[in-house]
């Protein structure tokens, strides 16, 4: 059953809303552009830096595409393999917790020692942040098989691995499929992340440059254009979520 | 007309002998099922009955070879058992089909796992997807095998999950509970399904039921276990003719039967 109408309308409506009370309280308000530009002002800002702003968002969305492919390949694997394997979760158990632990920003010093300044280190960045909710999640799904239906499937004499396909793997796709949506946005911040700390090109690049000039306006367009860049790849995969494991929403919401 | 189990030779198909079951390691091991002995014929239909938590489950856990005994010996179709055994079908009180699979598809699954059927499921899918197709229409689910299993009823979905536990053609079936969720009617419609079902092809059936009438009617023999640990107290066969059908649990007879069946459990 498609939403009605004014369901659709809604987020357009509080998002417009949104930047007309921000534009009304700047104007109202007389707050300097170099502290908070109005929303009209990143307009012509973003208008008259178009091919700059173009080239570094093709970068970023460049990086942050490898790194979180990687992290898919890589999250997907070790996920099904500590989710099946226990003696696997045991041994990498306190290596991967001590690594999530590290703030992914303390890291990209060391990536510039390695690989220098650049595309390397935001690829790296922007896969090692979007990495772990991956695996753990992939882990997590694999783990939720009912007793009784294990019970079914060995007393066919189902094997682990014939377990894991029909049955793990299947039940761990609505877990794998909602980590995208959240990794995928970590993996913009990952990117930009680096990008701001060590980089020539991007949009992290071109914020920390344009801050340099005290070119507020084009600081904020950044901002602007990467928060776009993650609402439309977070509902790239939020359809796709919805696509692939619609049998997990139990039909309620195919269409919405 | 009275149809006995058929015994081809005098060794029992499934055989539990002083057969004992205990969950949890060393030093703090709870006794589940303690020093069963049973022989089941085959093709035979037997129920347990007991309270709840006497190892009723943990009986089929033995039978299936999904748990060792402690003690004791498992014996089915003349082999001891010490691992799962292929030959089996279960089916338990929540249908436990895959959400991702439609009807049809969750019905097929056990010939994509059991050999030789898995060897050669693609050449002959066809094949198969009729024969699923025919088990389905037989407990009238045919017009429903597109749907996913959450599009069914919970009726439907027991049905499906029959289905899936027959469609290998096992020889024991193993039966935990499976209309224990149902509605009296729907209940007593699965009785008639299964029954039809037993009848057609004639596996070994164990059936652990807390619903004294619904072992009376689909059983041949009722055995009833005492309170944790499990033991069998007392076996009863049940000789009323068949087919049976709803009438034949209003009969005199058959309403004594289990009340004495009632008075047994509660006097352990
Ligand atoms: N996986 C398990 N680990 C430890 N103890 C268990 C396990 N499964 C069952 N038990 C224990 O074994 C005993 C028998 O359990 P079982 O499930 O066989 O009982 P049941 O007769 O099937 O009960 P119900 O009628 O309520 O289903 C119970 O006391 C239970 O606590
Ligand atoms: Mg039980």
């Amino acid at each position: 059953m498609p939403k009605p109408f004014l369901t659709r309308l809604v987020p357009w409506a509080v998002t417009l809303g949104f930047f007309v009370l921000w534009e009304l309280a700047c104007w109202g308000f007389r707050v300097d552009r170099f502290i908070l530009p109005r929303p009209s002002e990143i307009a012509v800002s973003i208008i008259k830096h178009y091919p700059a702003i173009l080239l570094n968002s093709w970068q970023t969305l460049y990086t942050t595409l490898v790194g979180f492919a990687l992290a898919v390949g890589f999250g997907l694997c070790l996920g099904l393999l500590i989710g099946a394997l226990p003696a696997v979760y045991a041994g990498l158990y306190p290596i991967l917790v001590g690594l999530n632990s590290i703030p992914k920003v303390a890291v990209v010093p060391v990536l510039v020692i390695w690989f220098g300044i650049g595309t390397v280190p935001a690829i790296i960045t922007a896969f090692v942040i979007s990495f772990f909710p991956i695996m753990v999640n992939v882990a997590t799904g694999l783990a939720t098989i009912e007793p009784e239906l294990r019970d079914v499937l060995r007393s066919l004499g189902a094997s682990r691995l014939q377990i894991l396909w029909r049955v793990g793997m299947p039940s761990a796709m609505p877990y794998f499929f909602a980590s995208l949506k959240v990794a995928v946005t970590l993996a913009f911040i990952g990117s930009i992340v680096a990008e701001t700390v060590a980089s020539d090109r991007g949009i992290g690049y071109l914020m920390i440059a344009a801050s340099a000039r005290f070119d507020v306006p084009l600081v904020f367009a950044g901002l602007l254009v990467i928060a776009l860049m993650g609402v439309i790849m977070y509902e790239v995969f939020s359809y796709i979520d919805r696509r692939v494991t619609f049998w997990a929403i139990r039909g309620n919401e195919m269409i919405s | 007309m009275k149809m006995q189990a058929q015994s081809q030779d005098s060794t029992p198909f499934v055989q539990l002998r002083n057969a004992s079951l205990a969950y949890g390691g060393e030093g703090q091991q709870l006794l589940a099922v303690d020093d069963i002995s049973m022989s089941i014929e085959q093709g035979e239909f037997i129920a347990i009955v007991g309270p709840s938590g006497c190892g009723k489950s943990s009986l089929l856990k033995l039978v299936s070879g999904l748990h060792p005994a402690l003690k004791g010996e498992v014996i089915v179709d003349g082999k001891a058992v010490t691992s799962p055994i292929s030959i089996c079908g279960m089916a338990f009180q929540n249908s436990t089909l895959l959400p991702w699979r439609t009807t049809l598809d969750n019905v097929l699954l056990p010939l994509q796992i059991v050999q030789p059927f898995a060897g050669n499921f693609r050449r002959h899918r066809r094949e198969y997807v009729e024969k699923a197709r025919h088990l389905l229409a037989s407990v009238g689910l045919l017009e429903f095998e597109k749907k996913y299993p959450w599009e069914l009823s919970g009726g439907m979905q027991q049905r499906a999950s029959l289905c899936r536990a027959l469609i290998h053609d096992p020889r024991v079936l193993l039966l935990d509970e499976p209309f224990g969720a149902l509605d009296a009617f729907t209940r007593e419609d699965l009785w008639e399904v299964l029954q039809t079902l037993w009848v057609e092809k004639r596996p070994t059936v164990v059936l652990v039921t807390h619903d004294l009438r619904e072992a009376a009617y689909l059983a041949d023999t009722i055995y009833v276990c005492s309170p944790r640990p499990g033991k069998i107290v007392s076996r009863n066969e049940m000789h009323f003719p068949r087919p049976r059908s709803l009438e034949t649990t209003f009969e005199p007879d058959f309403v004594d039967t289990v009340q004495l069946l009632r008075e047994k459990i509660a006097r352990h």
